[in-house]
């Protein structure tokens, strides 16, 4: 498709391709003047999935960062009495003793009965408790972000005191809703740090190899394929299981991270190079070099614009591996730890087959975190480089 | 396709007949009409030729004829009425995927595409490709249809055909390749064979054998041939009848005399003005100045070692010993064909490359010689300030990401002459507005722009620091005819308003004769002949510039010039 | 061709070399001296190692001295006597331990792999085909749950659903009373019983990858010029189809084999331990969170070398289907 040369010779007829617009208003020489970003921006939005994922993942993020507020409770307040106490179930009007019925957000109580085969103690939903929930209630205090003191939260039972388990409780008698809120800062966090450090990782080692060039682009190259081809799993046990257990769970949660992106650098350093490799052939980036432009502006004006968008949309695919390989490795045990709460750490608690049938949303609620939080970058990821590229398809 | 209706009976000649064909392309937010009402009927031998210029439609047009449009293409309208014994069946409304267009496709019709090598599967042998093609519509036995193949080899003039057979795709040269395309489209016996620029991926020497072979056939088997092209010298050395399309509309149909000879439409006229203007020089005054650029004994030899395990080492002169001299407002040619060794030239000139031997030696404003090949970073950056290049290809040359402005003033800023914002645009403005550009597109991006635009923009960016001489490597292949002397035409002014001299790198003689003093014939990395442009391109010398010069097809159906072109054998290399 | 394929082997030497010394990095990362703080333990609990035997294994393996020379006894322990060390904990040599626990993780990574690739092959190819059919988009919805699924949560699930709603366990490669039992039809009859799971649980995120890499390959092969060639000519469409395309997209089809092994051994590793198959990832684990040394690194060691046998495999097979590769 090309606009008319305006200097072609004047001609009685047409001076362009035969078109007819779809839509009313719209013109479709329009792109003609929109800059790159605003094109990649506009094949983004076309694509519907991609946003949906892509707003997903900012209320996770959103979530992550006022998980204190967010959730109904403290992950670490155990509740014996209430121990696999079963999900419970929002509701939104309540009968009253006349007979009609009234809105007043609720969930139900429980009651203990007797398995009389297992021989246990199990919790049931008791329809006929009522327990009164609120938004902005007062409960619990925390301090937000371990500075501003506060005790209000988002949803919450009017009385602190009554039972509200909006995903069940586990083991000890906590609120899985509230850890699984908490597990989420944790456990997107290190998405998000580990592929900061991954990508730092991929490009200080991808420009060293750019820059020197001769036996350290070698060494690098090398060092890429030997990792890449090693098993992931085995080396991410490896490397996890030589932290030693005296260490503090901070430690341990930067340990981890960094682990875990010792691993997915090399995919990223490998495309970056390769397509790092591919612009300094093309016929602009010579043209800059014959314009008198040195290396650094070459790199920094010329190649990066154009690898930008690319890197962003590797960077966001890269996420998810690093979720799932934390919650991996908190899962085995080897990762973080009790009292540190990630969704791995929460799957732990699944991992004997008899206390899942006992507790399945134990299982169920911590893998749809996981499962979520991975598809909603996948699709963002894949709609970002679809878009990545304005010029092309 | 049982029952013919009476109405779709042809003409007694006329073996196809397109009525009032209609394509459209429905794209996310609009639709193209590709192709609109086009109309032309295909006589018994003859060679009808589509000429047009890129967008015209000319390619959708002759893939329709076999059914061929994809997606998002659409058959909106029209017919294509097909011979079929005393009647016609209608092409058009025939299920796409249906046996009867089956038949048709390569039985009846065959197709050569411009692209020889992505036209062939680079997995299989060629041999199976064309075989393949035999069975399908002959119900030969394996090694009866593998005879036939070796045999259709040997037609389209493949030496050793028993052997060839037997290879892969990239193991061909450029020209065997659509050779071997050729005996696939004919594998059929087709009435009709449509070849969609079936030369424009070729040298001119071996477009020449090309069309030579393809007239050969067509009158040995009595072929149709409906020949697409945006060259109006192939029209004119090849056609009988001729329809130019425009915009996906037919503006003029014809016989090629009266094409060429009486036009009626004002575009056929302007894109035979555009041609034929090629045919002559424009430079009437041969400067003598004295030599600004001065390349002495230049070779460049890749290389590389053979390794232990069976990878033979090798090594390829790509350019061999070549010494010219550019002097002050003069314009110098390169000319060779693919693999000459020109466009390395080019790149060992600005130093893109360093040279393996020989000497490169520059006149600078102050009148001292200075050697390139050993300049240092800085004498480089002074030098590239001076010695500017413009590049084939207006698409990959430009930054996509950058502004018009932001790239004709990038030398301005890295040379450090772009400190004042206002000053910048203003010098901008200024090349834009003497490249033919509207300066207030200056904050839009390449991409909205087109080839020609963005050549001009190429070459804004090449005039920015005030350059004594620029380098042009095929900067005006990209080009459609009409928009090509355009550019050639600006260059020319620029050189006499600026007084530039100019290394103009071309595999394109007419652009040559057109806009160069004096040409450099290069073959095989060596220069065979160097002398005054019309010399050289009327009267050459050597055995390889005549072959080369005389394969030019001519635009004048009157004077044929590759029927009686000279034939060079290539001196095997000892 | 054979120069090819020996130029790959030599080539490897220097990535396994890499390996070998990754895989012994990471085993020597833990503070302190194993057989020092095994004495420890041992002699906390009582029991007796004989001190003879402890000075006669510090000499073979170089315990008490520097770093590089514990490195060059283990591989030439390796090159020379098959010996990858000894294992503290099992108290025997590590050889002895690892090649059946190998044997069992080579069978189920192909026995994945050729899951993976049965099943991907025709439904990559139904999606390009049909690309935007309803179909495409239900196996392309399919496919990314199988992408975000991580293996080791498929697998709870599957045993959750075994144990709730068919009352029985998941897990091990045989049932209890087969698994000492000399091979036999019904020894095999029941392995095949048990392995589908493991193998569908490894092979679920390699055959959703795969699945993608077929479709947009044969996506882009689509809209070659060849294919309209093929057309041209007078083919059926199913003709062109599997006779052009499908060839070519067969090779990133094939050399994805270097990529998917790693995958797969990794997912046999972490589901093994969740389904507690006898493979190297249960003693693994094992081997690495009581730092038995020498077992942990042998096992890293091995598998690493497995996924590189997996890809000169691929390198070979990709040269026999590719003439680019093999004469070019």
């Amino acid at each position: 498709m090309s606009v008319s040369d305006t200097t072609a010779l004047p001609l009685a007829e047409e001076s362009g391709p035969a078109i007819t617009p779809l839509r009313k208003g719209t013109d479709p020489m329009a792109t003609a003047a929109a800059g790159p970003w605003r094109l990649v921006a506009r094949k983004l939005v076309r694509q519907k999935l991609a946003m949906a994922a892509g707003a997903m993942i900012v209320l996770l993020y959103l979530v992550a960062l006022f998980c204190e507020v967010i959730a109904p409770g403290l992950p670490e307040t155990s509740r014996a009495q209430y121990t696999f106490a079963p999900p419970q179930r929002l509701g939104l009007f309540v009968n009253k003793p006349d007979g009609t019925s009234t809105f007043q957000l609720h969930v139900k109580g429980y009651r203990t009965e007797i398995d009389k085969v297992a021989l246990r103690r199990t919790f049931v939903v008791d329809e006929t408790r009522i327990v009164p929930v609120g938004f902005f209630v007062k409960g619990p205090a925390y301090t937000l972000w371990g500075l501003i003191p506060m005790d209000t939260h988002l949803i919450g039972p009017l009385r602190p005191s009554d039972p509200m388990y909006l995903l069940g409780t586990d083991r000890l008698g906590r609120d899985l809703f509230s850890r699984l809120i908490y597990g989420t800062r944790v456990s997107m966090s290190i998405g998000l740090i580990g592929v900061s450090l991954s990508l730092m990782l991929g490009v200080v080692l991808g420009a060293l190899a750019g820059f020197y060039g001769g036996w350290v682009d070698m060494l690098i190259g090398r060092l890429v394929e030997v990792v890449s081809a090693m098993p992931t799993i085995p080396l991410w046990l490896g490397l996890a299981a030589a932290i030693p257990v005296t260490w503090s769970p901070l430690q341990v949660y930067f340990v981890i991270t960094i682990i875990v992106s010792l691993l997915a650098w090399t995919s990223l350093a490998r495309e970056v190079r390769g397509r790092f490799l591919a612009l300094r052939n093309e016929d602009f980036v010579t043209a800059a070099r014959l314009d008198g432009s040195r290396e650094r502006r070459l790199i920094f004006r010329h190649i990066l614009p154009s690898l930008t968008s690319h890197i962003l949309a590797v960077v966001t695919l890269a996420i998810p591996t690093m979720i799932v390989a934390e919650t991996s490795l908190s899962f085995l045990g080897i990762g973080l730890k009790p009292p540190v709460v990630s969704w791995g750490v929460l799957l732990q608690d699944a991992q004997n087959v008899r206390t899942v049938a006992t507790a399945p949303w134990l299982l169920f609620w911590p893998a749809a975190a996981v499962v979520l939080a991975v598809l909603s970058f996948n699709f963002f990821g894949d709609g970002l480089r679809d878009a990545a590229d304005p010029y092309h398809g | 396709m049982s029952g013919l209706p009476p109405t779709q009976s042809l003409p007694p000649d006329v073996v196809l007949s397109v009525r009032d064909l209609s394509i459209d392309f429905t794209m996310h937010d609009y639709i193209l009409h590709a192709v609109r009402q086009v109309s032309f009927d295909l006589r018994r031998g003859e060679t009808l030729c589509l000429v047009g210029e890129s967008g015209s439609g000319k390619s959708v047009t002759a893939r329709s004829l076999m059914g061929l449009v994809e997606r998002p293409g659409r058959l909106v309208g029209g017919s294509i009425l097909l011979r079929e014994g005393d009647g016609a069946v209608d092409v058009a409304t025939l299920d796409p995927k249906s046996r009867a267009i089956r038949a048709i496709r390569g039985k009846r019709i065959g197709l050569v595409f411009q692209e020889p090598m992505s036209s062939l599967s680079p997995v299989h042998t060629i041999g199976f490709q064309i075989g393949q093609a035999v069975r399908l519509h002959s119900g030969l036995s394996k090694d009866e249809a593998r005879e036939r193949t070796i045999e259709l080899l040997r037609q389209v003039e493949i030496s050793n055909p028993a052997a060839m057979v037997d290879r892969y795709a990239f193991e061909f040269s450029g020209g065997m390749r659509q050779r071997a395309m050729i005996a696939m489209a004919l594998a059929g016996n087709p009435e009709i064979l449509i070849a969609d620029e079936p030369t424009t991926a070729l040298d001119v020497t071996t477009q020449a054998e090309i069309l030579d072979l393809v007239r050969r056939l067509q009158v040995e088997k009595g072929m149709s041939m409906l020949l697409i092209t945006h060259d109006l010298g192939v029209v004119a050395e090849t056609a009988d009848t001729v329809a130019v399309m425009r915009y996906g509309k037919v503006v003029e149909t014809g016989g090629v005399d009266a094409i060429f000879h009486a036009p009626q439409h004002p575009y056929t006229r302007q894109l035979l003005a555009a041609t034929v203007k090629l045919e002559r020089g424009a430079r009437t005054v041969a400067p003598a100045g004295e030599p600004v650029l001065s390349v002495s004994n230049l070779s460049k030899v890749y290389s590389t070692e053979g390794s232990f395990f069976g990878r033979k080492p090798f090594s390829l002169k790509a350019v061999d010993d070549v010494s010219f001299d550019l002097h002050a407002g003069e314009n110098l040619g390169i000319v060779g064909e693919s693999g000459s060794g020109k466009t390395t030239i080019g790149k060992l000139l600005m130093r893109v490359i360093e040279p393996t031997a020989g000497s490169i030696s520059y006149r600078g404003a102050d009148g001292a010689m200075r050697e390139v090949t050993t300049l240092d970073a800085g004498g480089l950056a002074a030098f590239r300030r001076d010695v500017r290049f413009v590049f084939q290809d207006p698409f990959g040359s430009l930054n996509p990401r950058m502004t018009v402005r932001e790239i004709i003033a990038d030398p301005l800023v890295v040379s450090g002459l772009g400190q004042d914002r206002k000053q910048v645009q203003a010098r901008v403005a200024e090349l834009m507005t003497m490249v033919g550009l509207d300066p207030k597109g200056m904050e839009r991006y390449p991409h909205a722009f087109s080839g020609g635009q963005r050549q001009r923009i190429g070459i804004a960016r090449a005039l920015a620091l005030d350059p004594r001489v620029i380098i042009a490597d095929e900067a005006t292949s990209a080009l459609d005819v009409s928009i090509r002397s355009q550019v050639l035409d600006l260059l020319l002014e620029l050189q006499q308003r600026l007084s530039l001299s100019f290394v103009f790198i071309s595999h394109d003689i007419s652009v040559i004769r057109y806009f160069c003093d004096r040409v450099a014939v290069m073959h095989r990395g060596k220069i065979v002949e160097i002398g005054p442009a019309a010399e050289i391109c009327s009267a050459p010398r050597e055995p390889y510039t005549q072959s080369l010069i005389s394969a030019v097809p001519s635009p004048d159906p009157r004077h044929k010039r590759m029927l009686n072109r000279r034939r060079f054998v290539a001196p095997v290399p000892a | 061709m054979a120069g090819y394929i020996l130029r790959r082997i030599l080539y490897m030497i220097p990535t396994l070399f890499g390996m070998s010394l990754i895989s012994f990095l990471i085993i020597e990362l833990p503070p302190g001296d194993y057989l020092t703080s095994l004495l420890a333990t041992m002699s906390d609990s009582g029991q007796t190692i004989d001190p003879a035997q402890v000075e006669l294994l510090k000499s073979i393996y170089g315990l008490d001295q520097p770093f590089y020379v514990q490195y060059f006894k283990w591989i030439w322990g390796i090159l020379s006597r098959g010996d990858f060390g000894y294992s503290f904990e099992w108290n025997q040599p590590v050889s002895k331990l690892i090649w059946e626990r190998m044997g069992s993780t080579l069978l189920i990574s192909i026995l994945s792999l050729v899951f993976v690739w049965v099943v991907s092959f025709p439904i990559g190819l139904y999606s390009a085909v049909k690309r935007h059919s309803i179909g495409d988009h239900v196996f392309t919805l399919i496919g990314f749950l199988g992408l975000a699924i991580p293996n080791f949560i498929l697998a709870l699930v599957l045993m959750y659903v075994a144990f709730a709603w068919l009352g029985q366990s998941v897990g091990g490669l045989y049932s209890p009373e087969f698994a000492d039992a000399p091979w036999s039809w019904d020894k095999f009859v029941d392995l095949l019983a048990h392995l589908w799971i493991p193998i569908i649980i490894i092979g679920s995120s390699g055959t959703a990858a795969l699945i993608r890499i077929l479709r947009a390959n044969l996506t882009d092969e689509l809209n070659k010029p060849y294919v309209l060639t093929a057309r041209a000519k007078g083919l059926p469409e199913h003709e062109v189809v599997l006779i052009y395309p499908v060839r070519i997209a067969l090779n990133p089809f094939v050399s994805a084999l270097g990529w998917v092994l790693p995958h797969l051994v990794s997912g046999v590793t972490i589901v093994a331990i969740v389904l507690n198959l006898p493979t190297a990832g249960p003693l693994l684990f094992r081997a690495l969170v009581s730092q038995d040394m020498y077992l942990a690194g042998s096992f890293i060691l091995l598998l690493s070398a497995l996924t590189l046998v997996g890809m000169l495999v691929s390198d070979v097979l990709l040269a026999l289907l590719d003439p680019r590769i093999r004469l070019g």
